[in-house]
């Protein structure tokens, strides 16, 4: 089966000249990655790692000063093939909401308060689907029903909806075309932990009967750990890690990727779990050779001079990182004595 | 400082041109203070002479030349302009800032006095203003009389501007860090509204020489202080454009527009320099 | 010992609707609980949005005034007459904010809060002795002065804006920190950082610490106690391991079912937990049921019969 999307190399930056102050952010630097149809694909990586760019690049949706400097983004749709580095405008206009859609963050604003729900579903999904009137309002009605909404929200207002079922709209709004790959930008971020798990279940069903693919961005490991098949680990603007789900939790092959994995403190294990020293580097001005260097516990002269090449380190999994068999998950401390309960 | 204008100049051309214009201007005003002329005194120079080299912008039908008239007329114009604008900022500032922040009864009872200057005709008090002074009417007080009405459409537009602010986190933040609200409002927010008090300022300029222009062309105020306005008034009645010296209104006319236009520039750039989110840009956030 | 802060049957109701509607909100509904009674602790109020725990924060900095009920602290009431008390109940409770990129103002540099702080709340004047104020909070959050001195909130990262913040609160030695969930925009990696250091603060610099959050997996990590909150009012309150290992009220359990665990892999775990009606659950409280003291110590809400 081919997959749905490839991409190779991708660069994209943000070219920016301000009163002579010139800036080129590398946000986007050198990706490759395959997405296969059917899949759940993760991508998990801190605030200003560039997963926001880069998934911008890939919805088609980016505006200077970012700007797409190398490298391509090919999709195979069932309608004929499109790289997004290098189509037409017309050409986005068509696969726009028909093949691809985009789930958008915060759900609170993305739907235009002044305008009824069943019009905001009008502007975005009519002409995609090519139907109007009765027949549209039929078809989104449906829909709606798969999300577990009451139809009538169709004449609310989206202030007049929780947050949770705004989110279902925007879900809604995004996957009526059935399209065939679904980027999701943090879609569950904003929201409460148990409504959090509802649209969580929402997605997974509908990925499932649609058989479309999805790229699912977020920066929570939990959530990556139950719904991705695949989880590609995003860092400083390039791709460190990729392995299936479970292989990522139990036998990360990267050094950020076991302490990503071990900070996450769970319900029932009081284990002293470590903290990642430094921060992330500035995209504008990444250290030499490998990104994480200043960060690692295992790095060595290398590292700070080299880049590591993303390559095949087991059945599914790759990583770029010069030591990668020395990598071992890491395990909690011993556990604190209780203190004494007051 | 010296900086923030090499970089302005270098890279913004609306700076340059603007910077250029208003210095033309400046210059031309600046000359006055070693003018051989005196400006109040009449029929010195030959009548109506056209431009030329010995009379760079010729001489009117009172017997004054040009150029130097126009030195004052325009230092004196200038200035005035300069002072309404400061005047009616810090107004608007810190009825603005105040309205905004505070809030409560405070906020109802400044904007209700906003709203009556607003709705109060400025025209027929600045008439009233001249019958009543005369003569003796002088430049500053103009000034002061102007300002206090030109505050008030600035004045809801910071507070707007104050009122967004309030409720940001750091607004806050800076209540926890024991700062009174006189420091959070002038050092907190004052930044974010330096914007809308520089584009205000050029437009408020404009809109009180334009004001004094028409009164001293309309011959409300005291006609002997040379400003472009009396420039003009005085070449309407001697009907300049009949008798066909041209030059008497053209060229005063000609130099306001290039200060106006310099003006607008300089507002425009700068302001778009000042602006918070352009700030944040170069600073790389 | 006496409680640093009680909290005795605050309400808080907001009128929604016109004025003539008569409709009203209960943001807060009859809560009570104190904190600091036995010493330094932990105290996490856990709840959804909606459930008037920010309300609860905003009323006990004394931002708000309660409907009715007495929030006292150390003794006095939190809504002070004038600025001199309240300078004077600042210097001893200090909030940390949700969002460490807006706490900051993005024009001006970070110390600028810090040296107020120091000079309104510790009395300082000069320039060295505010410096040394400020690098002292700064080391107990494990940054220095050299690395903060002259920055702007867009060059530091999440993490370190939020440890600048918490130390910022730190310099006039309060004894209670509010601290309205910490890090929740913090990203993962950085996360554990803060709250190891909430955890310092309490055993090394004896600090109360109410953390208010709605991440059940950090609460169950650092608090002594905890109180869970929906729709307003308090629905379990106790012990925090005792709590979270075994919930008994509905709510919380639906609560805890929904938190999604990095070691259960594929989709299993989204489907809904057979035995709670999810859907009802979250969006309604128990009516008007009253607080009851168990056996093991926790309060429970149960229904009314």
């Amino acid at each position: 089966m081919t997959d749905i999307l490839s991409v190779q190399d991708l660069k994209a930056y943000y070219l920016m000249n301000y009163f002579g102050v010139r800036r080129e952010v590398r946000a986007v630097d050198g990706v490759t990655l395959s997405i296969g149809r059917n899949e759940v694909y993760g991508i998990a990586g801190e605030s200003s790692s560039g997963k926001t760019s880069l998934i911008k690049v890939l919805a088609a949706a980016i505006r200077p000063p970012l700007r797409i400097v190398g490298g391509s983004a090919l999709y195979r749709f069932t309608t004929g093939d499109i790289d997004i580095a290098r189509a037409s405008r017309d050409e986005l206009d068509a696969i726009r909401w028909r093949n691809l859609s985009y789930i958008m963050q915060g759900s609170m604003s993305v739907l235009n308060p002044l305008r009824k729900v069943g019009r905001i579903f009008e502007d975005f999904a009519s002409r995609p689907l090519g139907l109007s009137g009765a027949a549209f309002r039929q078809r989104v009605a449906q829909h709606l029903e798969r999300l577990k909404l009451n139809p009538n929200i169709m004449n609310a207002y989206p202030h007049e909806l929780s947050g949770g079922m705004r989110q279902r709209v925007t879900i809604g709004l995004a996957t009526v075309c059935n399209p065939e790959f679904i980027i999701a930008d943090e879609p569950t971020t904003a929201l409460d932990v148990v409504v959090q798990k509802d649209v969580l279940g929402l997605i997974k069903d509908l990925q499932t009967s649609m058989g479309s693919s999805i790229i699912f961005v977020t920066h929570d490991m939990a959530v990556h750990a139950n719904i991705a098949d695949r989880i590609g680990i995003i860092y400083a603007g390039r791709l460190v890690e990729e392995a299936p789900t479970k292989t990522l939790f139990t036998a990360p092959k990267h050094p950020y990727t076991a302490h990503l994995v071990a900070s996450l403190p769970r319900i029932g294990d009081t284990g002293q779990r470590p903290a990642l020293e430094g921060r992330p580097p500035n995209l504008a001005d990444p250290p030499a050779g490998c990104r994480f260097h200043p960060r690692c516990p295992l790095v060595i002269d290398k590292c700070k001079t080299e880049v590591p090449p993303l390559e095949t380190v087991g059945p599914g999994q790759r990583s770029a990182c010069w030591r990668w068999r020395d990598v071992q998950p890491i395990a909690p401390q011993r556990p604190r004595v209780m203190e004494t309960v007051k | 400082m010296f900086s923030v204008f090499r970089d302005l100049i270098r890279y913004n051309a609306e700076f340059a041109i603007g910077l250029v214009l208003v210095g033309l201007v400046v210059i031309l005003a600046a000359l006055s203070f070693v003018s051989p002329v005196d400006p109040t005194a009449v029929y010195r120079a030959p009548l109506d002479q056209p431009p030329s080299l010995q009379y760079l912008f010729g001489t009117n039908s009172r017997g004054q030349d040009m150029f130097w008239q126009l030195a004052f007329a325009f230092r004196n114009t200038l200035s005035f302009g300069v002072m309404v604008a400061i005047f009616s900022r810090i107004v608007a500032i810190l009825v603005g800032l105040v309205a905004g922040y505070v809030g409560g009864w405070v906020d109802r009872v400044l904007m209700f006095i906003n709203d009556i200057f607003v709705a109060i005709p400025i025209f027929p008090i600045l008439i009233l203003f001249y019958f009543v002074m005369r003569a003796n009417s002088n430049a500053v007080l103009l000034a002061l009389l102007m300002a206090g009405f030109g505050w008030p459409y600035d004045a809801r537009l910071i507070r707007s501007v104050a009122l967004g602010l309030r409720f940001r986190e750091f607004s806050r933040q800076a209540v926890f860090a024991g700062m009174s609200p006189v420091k959070i409002m002038f050092h907190e927010h004052l930044p974010y509204v330096m914007p809308i008090i520089f584009a205000t300022a050029m437009a408020n300029m404009i809109w009180a020489i334009g004001l004094e222009v028409t009164l001293a062309v309309l011959g409300f105020t005291n006609l002997n202080i040379p400003t472009v306005g009396t420039t003009l008034y005085w070449a309407n009645n001697h009907s300049s454009l009949v008798v066909g010296t041209w030059w008497w209104i053209a060229i005063p006319v000609a130099i306001v527009v290039i200060m106006f236009v310099g003006l607008f520039l300089l507002a425009v750039s700068l302001n778009e320099y000042i602006d918070p989110r352009s700030r944040l840009r170069r600073m790389g956030a | 010992m006496s409680a640093l802060l009680e909290v005795r049957g605050v309400s808080k109701v907001f009128p929604i609707g016109g004025v003539l509607s008569g409709r009203q909100m209960r943001a807060v509904d009859d809560v009570s609980f104190s904190v600091g009674e036995a010493g330094p602790e932990i105290f996490t109020i856990i709840g959804e949005s909606g459930s008037g725990k920010t309300t609860l924060a905003r009323m006990i900095l004394g931002l708000e005034h309660p409907t009715s009920g007495d929030i006292i602290f150390e003794g006095q009431p939190v809504t002070h007459p004038n600025r001199a008390l309240r300078l004077k109940f600042m210097g001893k409770v200090q909030p940390v904010f949700q969002n460490p990129f807006e706490a900051f103002n993005p024009l001006k540099r970070v110390d600028g809060y810090l040296a107020s702080t120091a000079r309104q709340f510790l009395g300082l004047r000069d320039a060295a002795s505010i410096d040394a104020a400020m690098d002292g909070a700064l080391q107990k959050v494990g940054l220095s002065l050299a690395e903060v001195k002259g920055r702007y909130p867009h060059e530091l990262s999440g993490g370190q804006l939020q440890r600048v913040a918490i130390a910022r609160a730190l310099i006039p030695n309060p004894s209670l920190l509010i601290a309205d969930e910490p890090v929740s925009m913090v990203d993962a990696s950085l996360r554990m950082a803060i709250v190891n250091l909430l955890r310092d603060l309490r055993d090394n610099f004896g600090v109360c610490v109410i953390y208010i959050t709605h991440d059940l997996a950090t609460a169950y990590y650092i608090s002594d106690r905890l109180v869970i909150m929906q729709r307003g009012l308090i629905v379990e309150m106790g012990v925090a391991r005792q709590i979270l290992d075994a919930p008994q009220h509905p709510y919380s359990r639906l609560l805890k079912a929904s938190v999604l665990s990095p070691e259960t892999f594929g989709g299993a775990a989204l489907a809904p937990p057979p035995d709670l009606d999810a859907s009802s659950l979250a969006t309604s409280a128990s009516p008007a049921g009253a607080l009851v003291v168990q056996a093991d110590g926790r309060a429970v809400r149960l229904p009314s019969s």
